[in-house]
């Protein structure tokens, strides 16, 4: 008991500190990590868990590999994937930009009460901000008759319609993933933004500048970490989300997320499974490398600025 | 600026309207008569009568609160202890692969934390015969994993915020290191804790994909059980729940809100009686 | 004071952050009882210096020893030394008396004795009445002393400073000189002080370490420092100089004669020993030791010059005076006599004398 004690004393408690969280990361992390690794070069089996090496089956079957480029199913999933990502988060950037923006120019107690806003929605189920736009984009929502009639009234006779075919599009899952993801976009460039000393604008008008030109020279540069930061938190996630393509995606073009799910339970082969899923991740890899980049730029810009 | 930046506040007119015309409509059609979830038929309130009296939403919510409470509480230990690990012990054995580990469940898209679990947990159960049956255990296991780092984060930031100098003071005036943690750290960045806590809380209490993977036979929890009903279609009832979830944030958010600003205003006044009485 | 017992013994003590060198080969010894000062520019390593007696940075070489025991393996928890930082480091979730308690629970004190420490440090200090505030309910002198009764109240060996006084306005700073030095005497505590304000230094100190770049230049009492620099360094840092580079003459017992071309002549200075003939030396003046007249004086070291430009402030006047080889000179006189029409010894453009003893004129050979 006594050494025990001692032993916390000297050096325990920072080893317990240290070791703790590690070991679980290391339990709940790492290794189920690492196991989906070695799956991916697994053999299917109709076992139980179906898999396996060695035996009659090569040791490392890289099979999966192959058909990742030669299957049109998985070409096709991972191009709607990214295509989807890419262009919900342009059109996040291009609507939170300016929210962000505007964030910063209103007076501080519209500040705090629009920021709350933006939040807001975050803290509300994710699954039902999903079913929300359900609602709407349904064929006899009210939504969908206005934007029906707006329609009607703008095409010639031959090209009205009866409800427009929202559900079940990539147009639907683009829309809903701007709709959840934008927050992501718009609280980091805000942070980024805010930072920005005003009288940088004002010296650049001061200077002669118009207030577009002062946006181009002055603001937009010094928001380059702002809106890779939010253009990760955004695309990362919507290439592997998985719940927005399921409630309202088009089921004959499936995203990754997508894939994976159907692969593991639906087909039952976990090793093409866990192949998808690690093809996921190495193009993941380099937007996370930019991303961790410029984050740890703007922390270490933001330090300077300290005394 | 004296100049009124019409084209950002009309951005933002459209941008609010985006975030919260659906939400407005689907409190709206929460009070809809008819059973077609889209189409107006007079206000009635029955679909929350229905809400109330469906046993199995009572028993997904419970079963969230109690996995979102103790998963919450350890994930806000374990991220403590390894904001702290990283914030604090600059030097140690395997740090770049402890930092890796609490980084990469941040990016990790869900669906691969889900399989992976799944996976681990399948292969365990082969193996040592544990866990038996998959439910509370292993969804509470999955979302402490996952959101033990999003705490990280937060402790990690704040502790490199503080000012170092109140602990060293604490260790000059004779106390341990891990005396300076309880007394010192620990309070200060109790804030962190439960901003941390919090996060976790509500990570967990939303998470459909992983608790899709990791759940088993009878343990439904309530994103899951709106997950089932949704991938149906719209149904009034889900529209009578959403309502009440977004009453129920709101209210929280603007207490909380009152409450800090409250807070904020009586330090204020404090800090100018303090100033006042010593001249 | 004259001849403290070593108490703090520094010996060699160099460190270096990677290939920065921020402290170099440091040695000193601080007597027991002793208010000692560590006087430099800002980065020039004085906290850094402070930091290894607290026990927070340990030296790359070179020993220290406080009260006789080498502080090598000594934790900074189990050093006889407190420390007043420099943000005054009061811990915000804790009331006054709270924080002034802390120190006090590692001693095996009964509740009683503990209170009664407490409220003897908070009327050291004079916070009797905040004892139950928090540190965002005090002001910043205030908060200044709960840091120094929190450092005094486990009764340490030494008390180290760093920049105690830095955070407070100018009124207050004095005010609380004179408090910290009572406060000394009353306790008796060894105090460390670090400070970039070297008349600071000199109303607290009773001896001054000069430190430049890492190095101590010169350690020695206030008045030893002013009177006799023993570097162009220390001479400028302390008090106002002007400073003209000179040729040894001719050393005839404790005088030595200097020919200094900025001011054409050859003048008499009181030797240094070590001095050669030939020997390219330094030549410092201070502006008060120069006497200004509109008439010859009777004085061994004489030059002529014309008033460019001067400073009127009461009780005294501050003229800068053209030597005849082109260079200024700065003059501080004393207006004794009241000022009119021609009461000022001398006005613009005036052609003037300076004189100074050959005791007043500073020789340095670096
Ligand atoms: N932990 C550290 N790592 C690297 N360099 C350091 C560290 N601490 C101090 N330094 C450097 O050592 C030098 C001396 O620093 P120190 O804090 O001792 O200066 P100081 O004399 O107290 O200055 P000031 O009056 O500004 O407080 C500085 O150039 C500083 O940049
Ligand atoms: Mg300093």
């Amino acid at each position: 008991m006594k050494a025990l004690a001692s032993w916390f004393h000297r050096r325990g408690w920072r080893e317990l500190i240290i070791g703790i969280p590690y070991l679980w990361l290391t339990l709940f992390f790492l290794i189920p990590f690492l196991i989906v690794v070695a799956m991916s070069v697994a053999t299917r089996t109709p076992t139980a868990p179906p898999f396996g090496y060695g035996g009659e089956n090569p040791i490392l079957n890289f099979e999966g590999y192959g058909r990742l480029f030669t299957e049109t199913l998985y070409i096709r999933a991972f191009v709607t994937s990214l295509m989807n990502a890419a262009i919900a988060t342009l059109f996040c950037l291009a609507l939170g930009y300016p929210m962000a923006l505007g964030l910063t120019r209103v007076s501080k107690s519209w500040r705090n009460i629009l920021l709350m806003l933006v939040i807001l929605p975050f803290w509300t189920s994710f699954l039902l901000r999903v079913y929300a736009w359900m609602g709407l984009m349904g064929r006899n929502s009210w939504f969908n008759s206005m934007l029906t009639d707006a329609w009607n009234f703008v095409v010639p006779q031959a090209y009205t319609l009866n409800s427009i075919p929202m559900m079940n599009t990539n147009f639907a899952v683009i829309l809903v993933m701007v709709y959840t993801y934008l927050p992501f976009m718009i609280l980091p460039l805000y942070a980024n933004l805010e930072r920005l000393d005003p009288v940088l604008d004002e010296a650049a008008m001061d200077l002669g500048s118009r207030p577009f030109q002062v946006f181009r020279d002055v603001t937009l540069p010094q928001s380059i970490p702002g809106i890779i930061a939010g253009g990760m938190l955004v695309f990362i996630p919507a290439a592997g989300e998985l719940v927005i393509p399921s409630l309202v995606g088009n089921p004959s073009s499936p995203m990754i997320g997508r894939i994976i799910s159907d692969e593991f339970a639906q087909v039952r082969d976990w090793p093409m499974a866990s192949t998808v899923a690690v093809a996921l991740l190495i193009l993941m890899v380099g937007p996370t490398m930019l991303y961790a980049r410029y984050q740890q730029k703007a922390e270490s810009a933001g330090a300077e600025d300290k005394p | 600026m004296t100049r009124r930046p019409v084209f950002l506040i009309t951005v933002m007119c459209f941008g609010f309207a985006f975030f919260y015309i659906p939400i407005l409509s689907m409190i709206v059609y929460s009070f809809n008569e008819s059973r077609l979830a889209t189409v107006w038929g007079g206000f009635s309130t029955k679909w929350y009568v229905s809400l109330f009296s469906n046993r199995q939403v009572g028993a997904a919510l419970w079963l969230s609160l109690k996995i979102a409470l103790v998963s919450a509480s350890i994930a806000t230990i374990l991220g403590a202890m390894a904001g702290i690990t990283l914030a604090r012990f600059r030097k140690f054995r395997g740090r770049t692969l402890f930092s890796g580990m609490v980084t990469a469940p941040l990016i990790m898209p869900e669906v691969i934390t889900g399989i992976s679990l799944l996976i681990f947990f399948t292969l365990l159960a082969n193996w040592i015969g544990w866990p038996g049956q998959r439910g509370f255990t292993t969804i509470t296991l999955a979302h402490i994993t996952f959101s033990m780092v999003f705490v990280t984060t937060v402790v990690h930031s704040r502790m490199t915020q503080m000012d170092r100098s109140i602990e060293e003071a604490a260790m000059d005036l004779g106390s341990r290191p891990w005396q300076v943690l309880r007394d010192v750290t620990l309070p200060v960045i109790s804030p962190a804790l439960l901003s941390g806590w919090l996060l976790a809380f509500t990570i967990s209490l939303d998470d459909v994909v992983i608790s899709s993977f990791v759940t088993g036979p009878g343990a439904t929890t309530l994103p899951l059980l709106i997950w089932s009903k949704v991938k149906l279609g719209v149904t009034p009832d889900i529209n009578a729940l959403a309502t009440l979830i977004v009453a129920l944030v709101g209210i929280c958010v603007i207490l909380a809100g009152w409450l800090m600003s409250r807070a904020e205003r009586r330090r204020l006044a404090e800090q100018r009686l303090a100033y006042r009485t010593n001249g | 004071m004259s001849d403290p017992a070593p108490f703090i013994r520094i010996e060699g003590v160099s460190k270096r952050f990677g290939h920065f060198e921020a402290v170099r080969d440091v040695n000193l010894t601080i007597g027991k009882g002793e208010i000692f000062a560590l006087l430099g520019g800002s980065g020039c390593g004085k906290t850094t210096l402070l930091r290894m007696l607290a026990g927070f940075e340990t030296p790359t070489s070179g020993r220290i020893y406080i009260d006789g025991q080498d502080m090598a393996d000594t934790a900074p928890w189990d050093r006889p030394v407190h420390m007043m930082f420099q943000s005054y480091a009061i811990f915000p979730h804790m009331s006054v008396e709270k924080n002034i308690a802390y120190g006090l629970k590692h001693e095996k004190l009964t509740a009683a004795q503990r209170a009664a420490r407490v409220g003897e440090m908070l009327a050291l200090v004079q916070l009797t009445p905040f004892a139950k505030r928090k540190p965002h309910q005090i002001s910043g002198g205030q908060r200044q002393r709960v840091a120094l009764a929190r450092a005094l109240a486990r009764q340490p060996k030494v008390l180290l400073l760093d920049e105690p006084l830095a955070a407070l306005d100018k009124k207050l700073r004095e005010h609380t000189q004179f408090e910290l030095m009572s406060i000394q005497q009353r306790t008796g505590v060894t105090f460390v002080v670090v400070t970039h304000d070297q008349e600071e230094a000199m109303t607290l100190a009773d001896r001054i370490a000069v430190m430049d770049k890492g190095e101590v230049k010169q350690v020695g009492p206030a008045n030893e420092i002013y009177e006799y620099p023993n570097s162009r360094f220390v001479a400028g840092f302390i008090g106002a100089i002007s400073t003209y580079p000179g040729r040894v003459i001719r050393l005839t017992g404790d005088i030595a004669e200097i020919d200094i071309p900025a001011m054409e002549g050859t003048f008499a200075a009181r030797s240094l020993p070590g001095l050669t003939e030939g020997q390219q030396v330094t030549v410092a003046l201070r502006p008060e030791k120069i006497a200004i007249s509109k008439t010859c004086p009777d004085a061994v070291n004489v030059v002529e010059g014309q008033v460019k430009d001067l400073a009127y402030f009461g009780k005294d006047s501050l003229y800068r005076v053209t030597l005849p080889g082109g260079e200024l000179i700065s003059v501080h006189a004393v207006n004794a006599r009241r000022a009119s029409e021609s009461g000022r010894p001398a006005d613009w453009d005036d052609r003037v004398w300076l004189s100074f003893e050959p005791a007043s004129a500073i020789i340095l050979t670096d």
